[in-house]
């Protein structure tokens, strides 16, 4: 199978999609000819023009906010929020309209609508452009929340949120664009609500998202020389939440730890733990462990972003302690 | 502009169903029948009336926390706006809303909203998924003084000019925010002027005078049918009822609210159609009395609907196809 980046398969995703709807558009701050923040958007503008590959103005609550109203008349919008630190200004059209109109409207109206955007740690970039908010989504009734840490994820996520008829955050990590991964040539997509077990193992299960499945791939690679065998799941949906898989998995494994890049406190790492209590207390022969940030807001300092945020080192420490 | 007699009758029609609708609503509210808040519209119904009037049936309206007028102007029924109040299964949006949450999508209203200001992005969103349709509807967003103050309104009007979309932005200027009054929340005298920064016309209308509202606003539709792009157009109005149940209006005086009643927006229109012969003193008493009517009508069927079912209670959170 071919090999591609993760920001190729986003594209790939976005450009099947608006071939295959009309009424899929990508909105946001330079989406067009300067092809996205991250690339994700390259080439977009020159295949589909600028009436589906709108460039906005830097108005991310009327970005937000527009998409709405769009994808309750008729269209699906894809709209980019550049960074997901730029979403406090687009949170009110996210939270009290997006999110909410279908409900309190009787069920009657639907909001078909994506807001793409990056988040996380990695390139030195300060505490306006590195935090990991996906805990804020996840709170809000009416939202969907996607965090693909594979190109292979990232593909079939995408095309399946622009095709679902609820809104969706779809979060991406600044340091997986440049990451490779397998993308098969045909059409597929991926279901909402299924986890994705990218290494089996016996001894304690890691539950991780985005980013930081790829440091947990890593501390199992580690581990195994020393006869530690870790199953790796790959959250990918942080709502809907795949709870039966992480079940399954704590039953086998009786040990577990949960890594987020996102801040300890009040972060979804919490949520999965409080979920494993109440359904799974009988499975564990350990406490679980969270493996987070520290609860900071992300400094520039490569020496203070590294120490902020979860490291192969952190995990593996945290895998001898659940074991013991 | 010559009005049809049937037209205009229907003005006074849907201004009086606003009035004693939102008279019973105030009468419920204080008996405790309706729960929650209501934000009363009374006063300013010529600027729902006048502008709705300005629009086709297929068009689309935003509304905002005092929606009541917009959404009986829109073809809101009674019944089903009644029961919502009430909180009941056979209200708009099975009693899930309320007040501030009325919403008919399918017929052009995308809905009131708690939050002001809110629905300025959302009704921008929808004419641009009008214009890239290529249908040539357009989108009346109301909102009020309070919300031309918010970071939404700027970035939505300049959207809209840069795309020129059919968007007509319709302030509700009644002066108050709250209890805060324009004089000290606002830069300018005339929220108009303010369509300046964002290259669009921008007028000041009467906003007690229907007649005067809907040409003004049909100029800005013809305009963004065209294609030519937004407006903005302020009405001057004043809301007689305090901005919710709670408010013993200390902010102004007994004199300032007798000085607009004396341009109450239904009698002067009354007025006019007695003195120019649309209408008898007999054909307006009939029409107020089959319009209490179906008030009284529209609350009977309200307080003896069902309320929700609570096993519904987490329905529709999702579409699940």
């Amino acid at each position: 199978m071919r090999e591609i980046f993760y920001w190729q398969a986003l594209n790939e995703a976005l450009r099947e999609e608006m071939k295959r709807d009309e009424h899929v558009f990508i909105m946001g701050e330079d989406v067009g000819p300067y092809g996205g923040a991250y690339g994700v958007t390259r080439g977009l503008y020159k295949e589909f023009g600028d009436e589906r590959v709108r460039d906005t103005a830097i108005s991310e609550a009327a970005i937000a906010g527009a998409a709405a109203g769009a994808a309750m008349t008729g269209m699906r919008p894809v709209a980019e929020i550049m960074s997901i630190d730029f979403s406090t200004i687009a949170m009110d059209q996210l939270v009290n309209i997006a999110a909410k109109n279908r409900y309190m409207f009787g069920g009657k109206t639907t909001v078909p609508m994506v807001m793409r955007t990056q988040g996380g740690t990695g390139r030195g970039v300060a505490g306006h452009h590195s935090q990991s908010l996906e805990a804020w989504f996840v709170h809000v009734p009416g939202l969907y929340v996607i965090m693909p840490s594979t190109s292979y994820d990232a593909k079939g996520l995408l095309k399946t949120a622009i095709r679902d008829d609820n809104p969706v955050i779809f979060i991406e990590h600044k340091m997986l664009y440049m990451t490779k991964g397998n993308v098969p040539e045909e059409e597929y997509t991926i279901p909402l609500g299924r986890a994705d077990i990218k290494r089996k193992g016996n001894d304690v299960t890691v539950v991780a998202y985005s980013r930081m499945v790829l440091l947990a791939l890593e501390a199992a690679g580690e581990l195994e020389k020393e006869g530690i065998s870790l199953e790796v799941i790959d959250v990918r949906t942080l709502k809907p939440l795949d709870m039966d898989m992480i079940l399954d998995s704590v039953r086998k494994t009786n040990r577990v730890i949960i890594v987020s890049e996102a801040c300890k406190t009040g972060g979804v790492a919490g949520e999965i733990a409080a979920q494993i209590a109440e359904k799974g207390f009988d499975y564990l022969d350990a406490p679980i462990i969270r493996v987070a940030a520290a609860d900071v807001p992300i400094p520039m300092s490569p020496v203070l972003e590294k120490a902020a945020v979860p490291s192969v080192e952190k995990i593996i420490e945290a895998v001898k302690k659940v074991i013991s | 502009m010559v009005e049809k007699k049937e037209d205009l009758i229907n003005y006074l029609e849907t201004m009086l169903k606003i009035r004693y609708f939102e008279e019973k609503v105030s009468e419920l509210l204080g008996k405790d029948l309706i729960k929650g808040t209501s934000h009363i519209y009374i006063g300013e119904e010529s600027v729902a009336v006048g502008a709705i009037a300005a629009i086709r049936e297929d068009d689309y309206i935003a509304s905002t926390h005092r929606g009541h007028g917009h959404c009986l102007a829109k073809g809101g029924e009674l019944k089903k706006m009644m029961a919502e109040l009430c909180g009941r299964a056979t209200g708009y949006c099975k009693g899930r809303g309320g007040s501030m949450h009325i919403a008919d999508v399918a017929k052009g209203n995308l809905g009131a909203t708690g939050i002001v200001g809110s629905n300025i992005p959302v009704a921008t969103g929808a004419a641009l998924s009008m214009k890239m349709q290529k249908m040539d509807r357009v989108v009346l967003c109301f909102f009020g003084d309070g919300a031309s103050n918010t970071g939404g309104f700027h970035e939505s009007l300049n959207m809209a000019s840069v795309w020129k979309l059919p968007v007509i932005y319709i302030c509700e200027n009644n002066l108050y925010g709250m209890s805060v009054s324009v004089k000290r929340a606002l830069s300018v005298t005339d929220i108009a002027v303010r369509a300046v920064s964002y290259n669009m016309p921008g007028e000041i209308v009467d906003g007690m005078n229907v007649l005067e509202v809907k040409e003004v606003v049909a100029k800005a539709v013809r305009r963004a049918r065209k294609g030519d792009g937004p407006s903005l157009i302020e009405c001057k109005t004043y809301r007689y009822y305090g901005h919710s149940r709670s408010d013993p209006r200390v902010y102004r005086t007994r004199e300032e609210e007798a000085e607009w009643k004396k341009k109450d927006p239904v009698e002067s229109f009354k007025k006019k159609l007695l003195e120019e012969d649309v209408v008898t003193e007999e054909e307006i008493d009939n029409l107020e009395e089959s319009i209490q009517q179906e008030v009284n009508e529209a609350t009977e069927y309200a307080l003896s609907s069902p309320w929700p079912s609570v096993d519904e209670l987490t329905c529709d959170v999702f579409f699940t196809g």
